[in-house]
């Protein structure tokens, strides 16, 4: 086996350690506080976040007009949508100012 | 399988596909980024089967063309999927009925849109079935792999990735999952709290810690500011249309 393939499967036993981890940790519990469930379900807002910010800092016009284009399409429309929205403007301004 | 199953497993099939096929961009793009950052088709195919998380298999493969230290690409992997402790404790709640071997197998496919989908599925009156819950699974996971095969075998015919925007499709799409989560309690500090905390981690310690750092924040604001005193309801919903 060559070194990709253990990094690779390293990774995957870890990610099913996440996975199946978080369970059985807080199945010991029977009662979960009020705060650990409010941090729960910040969970995903949170992280997503994260994967966000940089893209934003680093982003040039038309990397931020898609973002900002496909912000004000969420607000109305499906994810799909504003998804696409994103990347015609992503591309077409890339293609203009490129 | 009796007809109650079937129709369990449909139901849940139902749910899976379209989110699914949201994600065969990223599959195609994963496994196109793949070959380009040097790994084997085999090798990419072999990620998206049994990591199986989209944004950690980008981050991975984003440092396997770097040449790092290899334990430094597992660590990534294993920080950007981190989350997925708590999402694994959020289903939990809702799991106490399955089997051991059930929960085994079912954790292993719990991927973002799995975990939305199993919260929505829990918040509403239903019972979170493992049946069910396979259903949502299986076009995720076989979606996922072929397209991520796909890409790898087709990549290259892809003549400009910048002009085709395929680097900054990633970004918009998680942008989007954070506004589908904007009815839950606390949302705008959360993100406002995460996004300012990654963004200085970002320039300060570097990627990927920056996702660990920021969601952390975060999630410490959300236990900080909710009430500490009354029962815990169970508010964890789904985003309202993730997909």
């Amino acid at each position: 086996m060559n070194e990709t393939v253990l990094i690779i499967l390293a990774g995957a036993v870890l990610t099913y350690l996440t996975r199946i981890g978080g369970d059985i940790v807080l199945s010991r519990f029977d009662n979960i506080h009020p705060r650990v469930e409010a941090g729960l379900n910040a969970v995903p807002a949170a992280v997503l976040t994260t994967l966000v910010a940089p893209a934003i800092m680093n982003g040039g016009v038309p990397e931020l007009a898609a973002m900002l284009v496909a912000g004000l399409v969420s607000l109305r429309a499906g994810l799909m949508t504003m998804f696409s929205a994103g990347a015609a403007v992503l591309i077409t301004l890339r293609y203009l100012l490129g | 399988m009796s007809d109650h199953m079937k129709t369990e497993f449909w139901q849940g099939f139902r749910h899976g596909l379209p989110v699914a096929v949201t994600a065969l961009p990223f599959a195609v793009l994963f496994g196109t980024l793949a070959v380009e950052n040097g790994l084997s088709v085999g090798e990419a195919v072999l990620m998206s089967a049994v990591v199986f998380a989209g944004a950690s298999q980008m981050v991975g493969i984003e440092l396997f063309g770097q040449h790092v230290a290899p334990w430094m690409i597992v660590f990534s992997i294993f920080a950007v999927n981190f989350r997925h402790v708590l999402y694994s404790a959020a289903v939990g709640r809702h799991t106490r009925h399955w089997a051991l071997w059930q929960k085994a197998v079912g954790f292993y496919f719990l991927v973002d849109p799995q975990y939305a989908e199993a919260e929505r599925r829990a918040a509403s009156s239903e019972r979170l079935g493992f049946v069910w819950y396979m259903g949502v699974a299986l076009p995720l996971y076989v979606l996922w792999v072929a397209f991520g095969w796909l890409g790898a075998e087709f990549g290259r015919l892809i003549p400009d990735t910048y002009a085709l925007g395929l680097d900054y499709l990633l970004p918009i799409y998680f942008l989007g999952m954070v506004l589908d989560f904007r009815d839950r309690p606390l949302w705008t500090p959360v993100v406002l709290t995460s996004g300012i905390a990654s963004s200085i981690a970002y320039v300060h310690v570097g990627s990927p810690w920056h996702v660990s750092i920021g969601a952390a924040a975060g999630i410490l604001l959300a236990a900080v500011l909710a009430p500490g005193r009354p029962p815990a309801r169970v508010t964890a919903e789904a985003g309202e249309d993730v997909r």
